[in-house]
């Protein structure tokens, strides 16, 4: 009771300090569930709340986090030619990928939640938890090497112009995590296309170029030589041969068979290869997917219609066959990009989703169809869940506006 | 080869047009012979919902009978056991706010000091005066209790030891009139029992419904078994019955669950329906969906099983005694079933139940019912009394770790694995009020073809012809409870829906 009392003592006042009092009550709310009792309406309210519903998520998330933080170390010593097995320099590509992961997810949290808090403040209420969830997506689905300032810009864009200026969480129609990376892919094009984004730690993706290693490295090399672990060397050379390529950049030029000379099929599907940092593993996202499902959190109909809708289309390329992408048999399309992380974490998106259930199997279906029309026939950049989901979710209250029409108009009928 | 595969296509061709053929002589034939057709399945061919469908019990046919799966018990500890005991409450109130669409100040047919009979007229709503209000005991009126901008709380009697009665003459069922009938329902105070639906106000006799609903159990938290209320009643209930069916010119429908066949399945001039499953399986509100929705401009009634029992008894022996079995549960001491009669005042109710402070007293359930103290009095239809423990205290990370087990529709409890736990619950909010986020849920809480948060929007935003459109005037506060219950935005979803009906009833 110590430290609730102090809590208690220290609350800043609401009138005269209110971006204080905001952050004060989310850290309040944060440590201790509210003391407020029901009035006027049922007199007993289930457990769960908003904060449980989106830490669930984030827990989800975390055998991402986890792989992801490792798989950039290990793109990175792929590419030095180092340490090429998986399981090689275990700690030299963890303590890597954890110096390029925290400050990505430190800076776009502080950002987001800084922008939330003010805007609380200024209207009069406490944070809401919508950027739990947020905040813990967009590191997730940046590529390794993004600039930071280039992060905050799109943080403060998705927050400010796609949240708040519709009034909060649980107001916004499109994605939050989409909309930063979204304004990263159009307002900085060049960082996020190409085949040199997805390996961290170079200047240029070419024969004989250095790592470029900071304090933080050196730091933790002191650590390892007294540990006798082998250390970061500043003077390896990229290997010849090693271009950084995507699977999908790869399947674009030359379709299945480009893909499978540079990576194997067991590759792809563990997560071994370049991509944005949480987006390669599909057993790990579908293990936080089915912890979803589990817990009744996400939609199952979403999930499984966005499934349906991409192995439709995909067929449906199949026999068109026009291009060499068009080509890669349908089964395997899933193993390359983020097909299982947008549908696992993006597309279920309650707020921004259809919510009727009728509405989601039409929703999901569309992601899942125009998604694999936009990564297979988009000449600029061969990924398309991204557009898929933003553009879904623009129709997302159509569909449901639809159902509910259906379902008035069965009501009047009889009257 | 080909020659020998159109062959069997051609004999498969004609099997399916021969068989086709005779299926629609059939249905043909069985229409001509005025079997219903719709109900009954007259065709060749099973029909598919059939196979799948749940075993019907062999008390009732198929149509008669609800499986529903949405909704959610809520299994809390303090229920109460054993048999009914006699109560030894003495103080009784009627209650004008129970009677929902009169005037808050009422025209008093009595002042304090007065002695009256059981089923004497207290005091009646000047637009409609023929609808009297009338005492539930015989004695003395010992008080007038006055609430907000002088409206009438309550009107309170103290009870006579020995109860007189003022007996009224019984009608006779096979050739009153309907007017005559309405008129002795109304002067006897039996007329208060009956509620309108949409709306849920007191019934107007100007109108004849298109059916009357009874619902004869009760699925809401600690509620009463109906067994008890019903033992040994079996007269009352058929007589009331056949009062209803004589103010209506459609049906009189009551609905039970399976361990009530045998009070049910013998009735004369009702259409006995079986419903079977979770809360809120025995709310009347949702029963008539699945039975024959409200649609349009259609008016129903509903009235309350004891109240049934109290019309039937008044329509046989002329005496007005409203009965109640109101269980006691919850945090007390002894969570038991008390026989009492209407408006019992509650801390006699409680006596030497109540062990510590810190608590709620509800007058009902804990999804519907109202917050009370020791000096309050039941409300007209309330059959239970819950008493919870108040939950202002602070949990540490409460909302991810919570160490008190506590009732939950959500998975990311362990409650589901154990179905048959019971909690002790508080009234903490268990989290903070926040905008509309999850989605889906309650349409899980409601097993009506209603989507109930684009309702809730449409009431927020005061869109009148999107609210009629879907279903208002089906819900009343006790169907959409539930869902509050289970709000993850802890919305105040019945207060929306109140606002909502207020504001669909000034149209009109």
């Amino acid at each position: 009771m110590g430290l609730l009392d102090f809590l208690k003592k220290i609350e800043p006042d609401k009138k005269k300090s209110p971006v204080l009092h905001t952050l004060f009550d989310a850290v309040y709310t944060f440590a201790y569930s509210p003391d407020t009792v029901t009035k006027d309406g049922v007199h007993v309210r289930d457990g769960m709340d908003l904060k449980r519903t989106m830490i669930h998520v984030v827990i989800a998330m975390q055998f991402c986090y986890l792989f992801g933080t490792y798989n950039i170390g290990h793109q990175h010593f792929v590419a030095l030619g180092e340490h090429l097995g998986i399981l090689e320099g275990f700690h030299l590509k963890l303590a890597y990928g954890l110096i390029k992961l925290l400050p990505i997810f430190i800076v776009s949290n502080v950002i987001g939640l800084g922008i939330e808090i003010y805007f609380a403040a200024k209207k009069g209420h406490s944070v809401e938890e919508g950027f739990l969830v947020s905040g813990a997506l967009i590191p997730l689905i940046m590529p390794p090497d993004i600039p930071m300032w280039i992060l905050i810009i799109s943080v403060a864009f998705a927050v400010i112009i796609g949240k708040e200026a519709f009034g909060g969480t649980g107001m916004n129609i499109w994605n939050i995590a989409l909309l930063a990376r979204v304004f990263v892919f159009f307002a900085y094009p060049t960082t996020i296309s190409g085949d040199e984004v997805w390996v961290s730690g170079f200047e240029k993706i070419a024969e004989g170029y250095s790592p470029e290693y900071g304090w933080a490295h050196n730091l933790f090399n002191s650590l390892f030589g007294w540990l006798d672990l082998s250390s970061f060397n500043a003077s390896s050379t990229i290997v010849d041969g090693f271009t950084g390529a995507t699977p999908l950049s790869l399947a674009t030029n030359g379709g299945w068979e480009a893909v499978t000379q540079v990576y194997t099929e067991s590759q792809m599907w563990w997560g071994a290869i370049p991509g944005s940092i949480g987006e390669t593993s599909k057993p790990l996202i579908i293990i936080g997917a089915l912890i979803l499902l589990a817990t009744g959190i996400a939609s199952w109909r979403i999930m499984l219609s966005m499934l349906i809708g991409a192995i439709v289309m995909a067929m449906l390329l199949n026999a068109w066959g026009a291009t060499p992408f068009m080509t890669v048999p349908w089964y395997y399309q899933f193993y390359m990009g983020s097909f299982f992380f947008a549908m696992a974490f993006m597309a279920t998106d309650p707020v921004t989703a259809s919510s009727t259930n009728a509405g989601k199997w039409i929703y999901g279906f569309l992601i899942g169809f125009i998604g694999m029309i936009v990564r297979v026939m988009n000449p600029a950049y061969p990924e398309g869940w991204m557009l898929a989901i933003l553009f879904l979710n623009t129709f997302a209250p159509l569909i449901d506006h639809y159902v509910l029409e259906a379902n008035m108009k069965k009501r009047l009928q009889s009257g | 080869m080909l020659q020998i595969a159109l062959l069997i296509i051609g004999i498969v061709v004609f099997i399916a047009v021969l068989t086709s053929l005779a299926d629609n002589l059939i249905q043909i034939e069985a229409k001509k012979s005025g079997i219903d057709t719709v109900n009954t399945n007259m065709s060749i061919w099973p029909s598919i919902g059939s196979m799948f469908k749940p075993v019907t019990p062999n008390f009732t046919s198929s149509t008669n009978y609800h499986k529903l799966r949405k909704g959610h018990n809520i299994k809390l500890t303090g229920e109460a056991t054993g048999d009914v005991q006699s109560s030894t409450v003495s103080r009784y109130s009627v209650r004008p706010q129970n009677f929902r669409g009169n005037a808050p100040i009422p025209k008093m047919l009595v002042e304090v000091g007065d002695e009256v009979k059981s089923g004497q007229p207290l005091f009646y709503d000047k637009l409609s005066p023929e609808i009297k209000y009338v005492a539930p005991v015989s004695g003395e009126v010992i008080e007038i209790r006055r609430g907000a901008k002088r409206s009438i709380i309550d009107v309170i009697i103290l009870a006579d030891k020995v109860q007189t009665y003022m007996i009224a003459q019984t009608p006779d069922l096979s050739n009153v009139s309907k007017e005559d009938l309405v008129a002795y329902l109304q002067s006897t105070g039996a007329w208060s029992m009956l509620v309108q639906r949409p709306f849920g106000l007191v019934a107007d006799p100007s109108i004849t419904p298109r059916d009357i609903f009874i619902s004869a159990f009760d699925t809401a938290p600690l509620a009463p078994d109906s067994r008890l209320i019903l033992d040994g009643r079996n007269e009352d209930l058929q007589a009331g019955i056949n009062v209803l069916s004589k103010l209506t010119n459609g049906k009189v429908y009551i609905s039970g669950n399976k361990d009530l066949s045998k009070y049910l399945s013998s009735l004369e001039n009702a259409d006995v329906h079986y419903f079977d499953g979770p809360h809120p399986a025995g709310n009347v509100g949702i029963q008539i969906h699945h039975i024959k929705p409200i649609k349009g401009s259609d008016i129903v009634w509903t009235i309350g099983l004891a109240d049934v029992l109290t019309l039937g008894n008044l329509a046989t022996t002329g005496k007005y005694e409203p009965k109640r079995v109101v269980s006691v549960g919850g945090k007390v001491k002894n969570p038991k079933y008390v026989e009492t009669l209407q408006g019992a005042n509650i801390g006699e109710l409680l006596s030497e139940q109540i062990e510590e402070d810190n608590l709620r007293i509800i007058a009902g359930d804990i999804l519907s019912g109202k917050a009370v103290h020791m000096d309050d009095f039941l409300n007209a239809s309330d059959d239970q009394i819950t008493v919870i423990k108040e939950g202002n205290y602070n949990e540490p990370f409460g909302w991810l770790l919570p160490l008190k087990p506590r009732p939950s529709v959500s998975k990311t409890f362990p409650n589901f694995l154990f179905p048959s736990l019971s909690f002790d619950v508080d009234s903490n909010t268990h989290g903070e009020e926040r905008a509309f986020v999850v989605t889906g849920q309650y349409e899980k809480m409601l097993p009506m073809d209603i989507y109930p948060q684009h309702l809730m929007k449409s009431i927020m935003t005061g869109d009148i012809e999107r609210m009629e459109g879907l279903g208002i005037n089906e819900l009343l506060e006790e169907d959409i409870a539930l869902a509050e219950f289970a709000c993850t935005s802890k919305q105040p979803l019945q207060s929306i829906l109140r606002d909502g009906l207020d504001m669909l009833k000034e149209q009109l």
